[in-house]
């Protein structure tokens, strides 16, 4: 006997930050009954907390703060009437039948449970923590992830610390080395154990170089000491293996660490489901509309797969939501056959997982390696572009036309080869 | 007098590697896929411009801060000045997405980047 | 001011217990004096969690260890009971890999006849892998101990101190005893660094620092206290290595032997190392590269599968008092009169901190001539706060219609709900707490103890402390220093004069 509130939708999606509010939107304008669900009481997501410019660039082909690039989507969603619950938790998925899921959702007015048609799933990255990344000795106070200083300092006015070490060189952690030296904390020097940045290079730029900041590249951290609060870090140089090369310790005397050492996407609910995980992205594996491998159930954003850019995770967002519509209205996504998309040469990673031939696709990839000077192809389709420089940091963008793609008979091959390449 | 240089464009984040030579004939760059990477290059070795981004604190609003960015770049040596000059602020809510908060630093003022509602 | 009957020193598990037992009389009314922000944070809170089943005390060289171990095992059944204590009695299984190992084992089946410790036995490969998938094929057998269980220890001494508090005790805490004051060759208090606190018995349950405590009236001068540091590994809920049994290595002259368990939590751990530290490194509870190595080896003994390295969420130290010869110290002495060393209680302390207080309760007896009269209204029962995590879709319906701050999930990976949190604060503020501290609260509701380790909800946690307790953001205590150094732009104002720019 349940007295539990029951609601039907053709679509329900998981999390409220750019991803989610983007397929929340296209879903209700392509005359879904859509609803939204957020956690926490506001939405928005990480970009409600990025103050810098370097989103909309492709979107809205101007450049936006991440505050600014939300609010667009805030005024869509007023516009349109998009339905959304904030302070509303996810507890737990069940897939019924191929047109019926049912999400169990905890809210203060009790426990909503929701049967869908679809579900798009945009609850977005976690942060590795310091046990991830092996750092051992003390577990003082002032020790954060860079996205939980971002929350404390962009959200809530709070200056986490004053002398900075920061781990990991990509964008979240350079983005936050130059906001607390904005502040007038000194970041005493961001450690990478890569032997190239983990960000941007506009990012090493502007945000390191421009304040004095050094990066430690080939470098760790492998304890941290501090009785209440952080007092030092203890660093070494690695070698190709990422191993400590003995006799090359050193201290940095700081009272805060802050770890950007890397994003992972979050899909704790969907991995209790089954579902196929590409070990590359660390996200499910998807078909050109961002199904996965169980019907009807759709990702976007970072939950998908770690983006550099809020743009992409929008337009993905977007497609998913189109693919809902296209799942509803077929019992299913129709494709004569579907294709792996292969890994070619120096490709780490790269989604969708599997496209028909049938339909336009973005493909966004990364490298493995940095390189210079590069062709990246995909030759049973004929595409080539070349591109100054490839690096893991920047996603590699490709759009592939219908027409092309139908040229392809049992798979498709990303590789990168550099221009004096022989076979 | 001749000077090359590297430089990586920040405008977007296909952050090209320009190649920028500089002579008494004029500066060229080369490595840019797009028009405004050379006024970039250009800008960057004789005045470099940033935009500074910060917030400051709200009163009664439903989020304690607001996001500023300055509406035109500033010299990179006025970074400091800028930031200074938001270290007392402290504004009432409701907040516009737009609204000037604080005007002539640096020839140029700060703007509201996020909208911040009066707290109910 | 107000002169109590007793003082403990250390709110640990040793402290708490006693505390327990005393409260349960009229006349003798106690305070609990602890030096940390919160009880439980010294040895307590970071060890192995093991409620002994008492075969692996020798009973010739350890005679007090081994009973009040076998009484404390059982003891604990009726005090996790009564106290609503996260607790579970799976058994453990000492798994030998060799025949030396093997011949080492058999002895703690003689010491479980001598110490009356029921159903020890010796069981072999088909049998072992019966008792337990998860060990290793090539493992010969092992000891099995049925009467092994496992508790929450933080949760525990929190337990402990809120039915004592409830009782009557008086909780003190970031309240450190330096001295305690003698006169006439009686005890007549202890001076604090907030003030001196009159009391005529004083009790040293003062876990590491009980050496310090002891040498200050002098008693018993040849005591002292070395920390042996025990590190361990914790992986995060969904690893598919979860032992049903308790699982470590035989035993060697300085531990217990590597423990493989799932804890009540439902994470896999594995620990400790045994490492000895000089006598005055009692806050050396840092974690190193080959003490956690020595983990990873030892488990592969006794593990058929280890889980992958990336699935590590925490690692972690905790020191242990050991004493001199491994001999308890739990003394009533009559010069000076009032004074109680309970100090040095290493391992099986947690197992037999039941029965320890009750023996000290039996030495008090004697050797003061106390004469106690039981409390008729002495309630034996305290309930854990209610929480979301673990119930069906129903039963948390009805709870958010009780109260819709039970609707409102602040911890993702744990599923902690906002009303969770809030009782933490209040049942803090309760029993005497003085700074709310985030980690108070992630011990009484697990929120940050996840995969994120609280990456998502720390600030979540510290925005409600601030608001409860009309502390600053940036001023909240996380564990003893505040979450953020000030407010954002401190260091900007502090480089200009008011009103430029």
């Amino acid at each position: 006997m349940s007295n539990l509130i029951e609601e039907r939708y053709d679509v329900v999606v998981i999390g409220g930050g750019p991803a989610g509010i983007a397929a929340a939107i296209r879903a209700t304008e392509l005359g879904l009954k859509t609803i939204l669900l957020e956690n926490r009481d506001v939405l928005g997501g990480i970009p409600l907390q990025c103050v810098h410019p370097g989103f909309g660039l492709h979107y809205f082909k101007e450049d936006l703060t991440g505050t600014q690039f939300i609010h667009r989507f805030f005024e869509r969603m007023e516009k349109i009437g998009v339905e959304y619950i904030t302070s509303a938790h996810v507890h737990s998925i069940e897939y019924r039948d191929y047109m019926e899921k049912v999400v169990n959702v905890i809210t203060r007015k009790g426990v909503l449970r929701i049967y869908s048609k679809t579900i798009i799933y945009t609850v977005g990255a976690r942060e590795r923590t310091l046990f991830e990344i092996g750092v051992v000795g003390d577990r003082p106070d002032g020790i954060y992830t860079a996205g939980e200083a971002q929350t404390m300092m962009d959200i809530y006015g709070v200056l986490p610390g004053k002398d900075v070490v920061i781990i990991g060189s990509g964008d979240v952690g350079l983005i936050m080395a130059r906001r607390f030296a904005l502040e007038g904390a000194r970041v005493k020097a961001v450690i990478e154990i890569m032997p190239y940045p983990g960000g941007l290079m506009r990012n090493v730029v502007q945000c390191l170089r421009d304040f004095n900041i050094p990066l430690l590249l080939s470098h760790a951290v492998i304890s941290i000491a501090g009785k209440k609060r952080v007092e030092k870090v203890t660093v070494v140089k690695v070698d190709e293996g990422f191993r400590p090369i003995p006799g090359t310790e050193f201290e940095i005397a700081c009272d805060t660490v802050v770890i950007a050492a890397g994003l992972r996407p979050n899909i704790d609910l969907l991995e209790r489901l089954s579902i196929a995980i590409d070990p590359a992205t660390g996200g499910p594996m998807v078909n050109e509309l961002l199904e996965t491998s169980i019907p009807g159930i759709f990702v976007a954003g970072n939950a998908l797969v770690i983006n550099d850019l809020a743009d992409y995770v929008v337009e993905q967002g977007e497609k998913a939501a189109e693919g809902a519509k296209i799942f509803i209205e077929n019992s299913g996504i129709p494709a004569e056959e579907w294709k792996p998309v292969k890994r070619g040469r120096n490709i780490r990673l790269a989604i969708p997982h599997y496209i028909s031939g049938e339909r336009s696709v973005t493909i966004l990839a990364r490298v493995a390696k940095p390189e210079q000077r590069v062709f990246v192809e995909v030759p049973e389709v004929g595409y080539k572009t070349f591109h100054m420089a490839v690096r893991p940091a920047e996603m590699i963008r490709l759009d592939l036309s219908k027409d092309a793609l139908s040229k392809a008979e049992k798979s498709v091959t990303i590789e990168v080869k550099p221009i004096a390449y022989r076979a | 007098m001749h000077t090359e240089l590297e430089l990586t464009c920040i405008l977007c984040p296909m952050s090209c590697t320009l190649k920028v030579s500089i002579s008494d004939a004029g500066i060229d760059v080369r490595g840019n896929q797009c028009t405004k990477g050379v006024e970039y290059a250009k800008q960057e070795v004789t005045n470099p411009v940033r935009h500074v981004m910060t917030v400051v604190r709200v009163r009664g609003g439903d989020i304690p801060t607001v996001s500023l960015i300055t509406s035109k770049p500033v010299p990179k040596n006025c970074i400091e000045r800028v930031m200074e000059a938001t270290a007392y602020v402290e504004l009432e809510a409701p907040i516009e997405l737009g609204q000037v908060v604080i005007k002539d630093v640096c020839g140029t003022s700060l703007v509201a980047t996020r909208r911040v509602r009066k707290a109910t | 001011m107000h002169r109590y009957r007793v003082a403990i020193v250390g709110a640990g598990i040793i402290g708490a217990s006693i505390a327990r037992i005393l409260s349960m009389y009229e006349n003798i009314d106690v305070s609990l004096i602890e030096k940390e922000p919160d009880v439980g944070w010294g040895v307590s809170k970071a060890n192995t969690a093991i409620i002994h089943p008492g075969h692996e005390e020798d009973p010739k060289s350890y005679p007090l260890r081994a009973r009040l171990c076998r009484e404390g095992n059982e003891l604990w059944r009726e005090w996790v009971r009564e106290l609503d204590i996260p607790a579970k009695w799976p058994g453990e299984l000492m798994v030998f890999t060799s025949d030396e190992e093997e011949k080492a084992a058999e002895k703690y089946i003689e010491f479980a006849k001598v110490n009356k410790v029921p159903g020890v036995r010796v069981v072999y490969r088909e049998e072992l892998r019966a008792l337990e998938p998860t060990v290793n094929p090539d493992a010969l057998g092992a000891v099995y101990a049925p009467t092994a269980g496992m508790i929450s220890p933080m949760e525990a001494v929190i337990a402990i101190v809120e039915n004592a508090v409830e009782n009557g005790v008086k909780l003190f805490t970031e309240t450190e005893v330096f001295n305690v004051r003698v006169s006439a060759n009686r005890v007549i208090g202890v001076d604090t660094n907030r003030g001196f606190i009159e009391a005529d018995i004083v009790i040293n349950a003062a876990g590491l620092y009980a050496d310090k405590i002891s040498n200050v009236v002098s008693v018993d001068t040849w005591f002292f206290i070395k920390p042996r540091r025990g590190e361990y590994l914790l992986f995060d809920e969904d690893v598919d290595i979860k032992p049903t049994r308790i699982l470590h290595t035989v035993p060697t002259l300085v531990t217990k032997g590597v423990y493989v368990v799932t804890t009540v939590h439902g994470n896999l751990m594995i620990g400790p190392t045994a490492e000895d530290l000089p006598v005055d490194a009692k806050e050396a509870t840092s974690t190193t590269r080959e003490g956690l190595e020595y983990l990873w080896r030892e488990a592969g003994k006794i593990l058929k599968v280890l889980p992958p390295r990336s699935r590590v969420i925490r690692t972690f130290a905790g020191l242990r008092p050991e004493p001199p010869n491994g001999q308890w110290l739990i003394k009533a002495y009559d010069n000076p009169w009032g004074f109680v060393n309970v100090a040095g209680t290493r391992s099986p302390g947690l197992t037999a901190a039941p029965a320890i207080a009750l023996h000290v309760l039996e030495q008090m007896k004697r050797v003061f001539d106390l004469r106690l009269v039981k409390k008729e209204k002495w309630n034996p029962f305290r309930k854990d706060i209610v929480k979301v995590r673990n119930r069906s879709i129903e039963e948390i319906d009805r709870l958010v219609e009780t109260n819709p701050d039970y609707g409102e999930i602040l911890c993702y990976c744990r599923m902690v709900s906002k009303a969770e949190v809030i009782e933490a604060i209040k049942r803090m503020k309760a029993i005497g707490v003085k700074t709310i501290t985030v980690d108070g609260i992630k011990f009484r509701t697990y929120a940050g103890m996840g995969k994120c380790q609280g990456s998502f909800c720390r600030w979540r946690v510290a925005l409600l402390v601030s608001k409860y307790t009309g502390v600053p953001l940036e001023s909240v205590v996380v564990k003893r220093s505040s979450y953020g150094v000030g407010d954002v732009k401190l260091l900007l104002r502090g480089r200009t004069a008011k009103g430029q720019g």
